[in-house]
């Protein structure tokens, strides 16, 4: 059911006779310096934040306006070959991994800020903006855009969109989703559209809403309208240590069960905090098992009432040690070890593959100990690193690429903690996207007939499947092999199989 | 996991499929009149209904659709918690299911977000009559495509919906309704400055030179703001009815209007950018949403009002009227057209649901 994807037809003999005709059809609508396609000048797009992946594009195309954009669209659909829209390439799926017959549209150069509206609380900026540089753009208004992950210096807005990214501070602020009001961009076909208004609805059916976290499978953005939000008069964060996983899960479902919604709830086992004190001198406890970072903001005298009940809750819930931000300065140090999380890891280790599934609250001391638990079944470490408030978990499994048994047992590891995840009621990425990674575990969360119809709804806006082919949705055939290689207790023997 | 009411849903749609027949989706009909006029047999999915499971310290709730909206959310202030974009009740018997097809939202819509922006997950009844699931009970979930939240707004034309799950919030601690005696475009630019500070605002409604503003949080908020906006404090019970009355349409405004679309006006929801200077058009209006809905009860031609809404970068909805010339919501740009027909296809291949409810060609 699955899309044929058109460069499967292609013999890769024909690869340099394609290429010649793709350059020769670009150059035509592109600007020479626009347009790469030697093997030294393509090797930088080979990958994206998911570097086990690797791909040579066909060509890379970077077009500075809306008019290349669409030229170059026009002529892919023509000659029907496949494009990949790229951003920073801080995605951590592989959801801008090359297509090896296909162009990569790099958007680097869309970077411009068009408008910030103080007074409507917006800012329209192109795709290419990166997060962070929209905040920054929007501070001297007192506003700010509210998602922020972690990569927010460099992912952009439109990578963001790509991904419905969120950030630590999404369960109060929202996700990408909740605030953007329009995107802009092109169909396959390079034909302009705008999905959402400066209105809050449009007319019709909720685009937007589906064009957002697509992976981007169904148009290409070029510019992005959001929402900005004042920026809250204080802050405060309280670290709070606990002598056991469960009682810290138990704590996070106490905060939300006392009608507190923090602007952050974020929880790190032991060895995850081991891991970035040592990066970053943050402070923390060194002896708990599991630390929660707890932040209230708003009014000065919202946040001293806040914290206080969140002290209460806390205590109640078994902390061992807590303790309140005096400052900005101290506040920033506690959230730099939890941003640095990544990074610290791989200090610690050769290579690290970080999983993000998410699970009911209530189930996160369970899957906590089932990881565990994992850990001595696969015989690696693995550091724990989690969105608490939503249940969005980052499990950073530690390991060495080089040794090929350690990534067998890495990748057998993963799908455990995928499959567990859905099993406990929730979902194989809350938030990186599934690109090629989290392709397998598809088939374990969607059912055919599901699968199915979200390939009819690709089709809907991509025909003939030009627009990222191969990644977010499985074909019938992978999910059957994955079915067959998939044996009893969850061992997933070697894949032989090409995965990609 | 098919029960004795979603399989005899499923057999409706098999035979309407072999029959070549049509549906046309009930819950309580409240919102019968919304949208171009319905078609179809009627498939009323009230049997489908019951809260499937609600865990107050996981802010989620999975409801089947024809649940009783009243009952969900006395269920949720059982709790202490709500559904914090107000679906409006505009009759008895509103259900879950119509709530999330219609997609409407009340007085506090531009605060805390939409319908969609509160769907977590969706179970679909499709025109393949398969039985299908997107999204979850988790706050955050990339897999796939975001379906359910397609569904919002979607008036039963991609298929039937069965349950859904609902992200759900604590209610606020703290509540006060100010009001005071502004002309509409002095309004607009207080609610526009006001919305730019970290202020509680929550809902806003501008009618007839006043101004009625509600602050929502916790306590020591919305006390700091009391005092800073000033304006006259409303008594809170009466502030509840008037709230209660907007969202549900029964105010006087909407009853005047109601008697308007009587003689042969129209009710119309402009939906524009909130900073969208004040509408010149003829005739009563009532702006909510900080200025980003603003209803309008004229005998202007749908023309006209469809020119001012895009100019103030929006759309307009015929959302009441007697006659539906020009069709009820703003037509598509072209893609957009050809997506919508498309995605159709993809959903209800043979156009067994809701025909021509949202559009007349779907």
């Amino acid at each position: 059911m699955n899309a044929p994807d058109p460069a499967v037809h292609t013999d890769p003999a024909d690869r340099a006779g394609r290429q010649s005709a793709v350059v020769a059809a670009l150059s035509r609508v592109l600007p020479a310096h626009a347009l790469l396609w030697r093997r030294e000048d393509t090797v930088p797009y080979e990958c994206d934040g998911l570097t086990a992946y690797r791909e040579q594009p066909l060509v890379v195309a970077l077009p500075e306006t809306d008019a290349q954009v669409a030229a170059l669209l026009q002529a892919c659909h023509r000659l029907q070959v496949p494009v990949v829209a790229r951003g920073a390439g801080t995605g951590l799926s592989g959801g801008a991994l090359p297509h090896k017959l296909g162009v990569t549209l790099s958007l680097a150069k869309f970077n411009r800020i068009l408008k910030v509206d103080p007074v409507g609380r917006t800012a329209t900026v192109q795709c290419g903006v990166r997060n962070q540089a929209i905040s920054e753009a929007a501070a001297p208004f007192g506003l700010y855009y509210a998602p922020d992950p972690s990569s927010q210096i460099a992912c952009t807005i439109g990578g963001n969109v790509a991904e419905n990214s969120g950030g630590v501070h999404c369960l109060k602020y929202g996700l990408t989703l909740h605030n953007v009001l329009r995107v802009k961009g092109f169909t396959v076909e390079g034909e302009a559209v705008e999905f959402g208004a400066l209105a809050l609805d449009a007319a019709g059916l909720d685009l937007l809403a589906v064009v957002i976290g697509s992976e981007g499978m169904l148009a290409v953005t070029t510019e992005v309208t959001v929402k900005l939000v004042p920026k809250p008069l204080t802050a405060r964060c309280i670290m709070a240590s606990f002598a056991d996983i469960r009682r810290a899960g138990d704590a996070v479902a106490a905060v939300i069960a006392a009608g507190i919604i923090p602007a952050g709830l974020e929880m790190m086992d032991k060895p995850m905090t081991a891991a970035v004190e040592d990066f970053v001198h943050a402070g923390y406890d060194l002896s708990a098992a599991a630390i929660l970072l707890c932040e209230s903001d708003g009014t000065p005298e919202e946040v001293t009432e806040e914290i206080d009940r969140m002290l209460d809750v806390l205590t109640g819930a078994g902390a061992t040690r807590l303790e309140v931000s005096k400052d900005e300065a101290q506040r920033l140090k506690f959230w730099s070890g939890r941003k640095n999380a990544f990074p610290a890891s791989g200090r610690i280790s050769p290579d690290y593959m970080c999983m993000d599934s998410t699970i009911p609250r209530k189930r996160l001391a369970d899957i906590l100990l089932a990881i565990q638990q994992m850990e001595i079944k696969h015989d690696l470490r693995c550091c724990n690193v989690f969105h608490a408030g939503d249940g969005n978990l980052h499990p950073l499994i530690l390991f060495d690429a080089n040794d090929a048994d350690q990534l067998r047992r890495a990748e057998a590891f993963g799908a455990d903690i995928l499959e567990a995840s859905v099993e406990m009621g929730g979902t194989v990425t809350g938030e990186h996207g599934v690109g090629i990674e989290k392709l397998n575990s598809m088939c374990v969360q969607f059912s055919t007939e599901e699968r199915t119809q979200m390939e009819l709804l690709k089709r809907a806006f991509d025909p003939v499947g030009l627009l990222n082919p191969g990644k977010v949705i499985p074909t019938l055939n992978r999910c059957a092999e994955y079915g067959k290689m998939h044996v009893k207790k969850g061992l997933l023997p070697f894949p032989e199989l090409e995965r990609f | 996991m098919v029960d004795a009411a979603l399989q005899q849903l499923v057999d409706q749609v098999q035979s309407a499929r072999a029959t070549k027949g049509t549906l046309d989706i009930r819950g309580g009909s409240t919102k019968a009149f919304y949208g171009e006029t319905p078609s179809g047999a009627p498939l009323d999915v009230r049997p489908l209904a019951g809260i499937s499971s609600y865990e107050p310290s996981e802010l989620v709730v999975t409801v089947r659709a024809g649940t009783p909206l009243a009952e969900l959310e006395a269920t949720l202030a059982g709790q202490g918690q709500c559904l914090p974009f107000e679906p409006p009740r505009l009759g008895e018997g509103s259900t879950v299911g119509g709530m999330v097809a219609a997609g409407l939202a009340g007085p506090a819509r531009a605060a805390v977000g939409g319908v969609r922006d509160y769907v977590l997950g969706a179970t679909l009844l499709n025109g393949r009559a398969e039985v299908v699931s997107f999204g979850g009970q988790v706050m955050k979930n990339v897999a796939g495509y975001d379906v359910s939240r397609l569904l919002a707004g979607s008036l039963g034309i991609l298929g039937v919906i069965c349950e859904v799950s609902l992200k759900v919030l604590p209610a606020p601690p703290a509540v006060c309704t100010l009001r005071f005696e502004l002309e509409q475009a002095i309004a607009l630019k207080r609610l526009h400055e006001w919305s730019g500070q970290p202020l509680p605002l929550n809902a806003s409604a501008w009618w007839d030179g006043m101004l009625v503003l509600r602050l929502a949080g916790a306590a020591a908020a919305v006390q700091a703001a009391v005092a800073k906006l000033g304006g006259e404090v409303i008594e809170p019970r009466l502030a509840a009815s008037f709230w209660t009355d907007l969202r549900d349409q029964s105010d006087e405004f909407f009853t005047a209007a109601g008697e308007a679309v009587a003689r042969g006006g129209t009710l119309w929801r402009l939906s524009v950018a909130q900073t969208a200077a004040p509408m010149t058009l003829p005739g009563a209006q009532l702006i909510e949403w900080g200025g980003a809905q603003r209803w309008l009860a004229s005998d202007e031609p749908a023309e006209q009002v469809r020119a001012a809404a895009a100019a103030a970068g929006g759309h307009a909805t015929a959302f009441r009227h007697g006659d539906v010339r020009g069709g009820v919501f703003a037509p598509l740009a072209a893609p957009l057209a050809r997506i919508h027909r498309e995605l159709k296809t993809a959903f209800d291949p043979d156009r067994v649901f809701n025909p021509g409810r949202l559009y007349p060609e779907l």
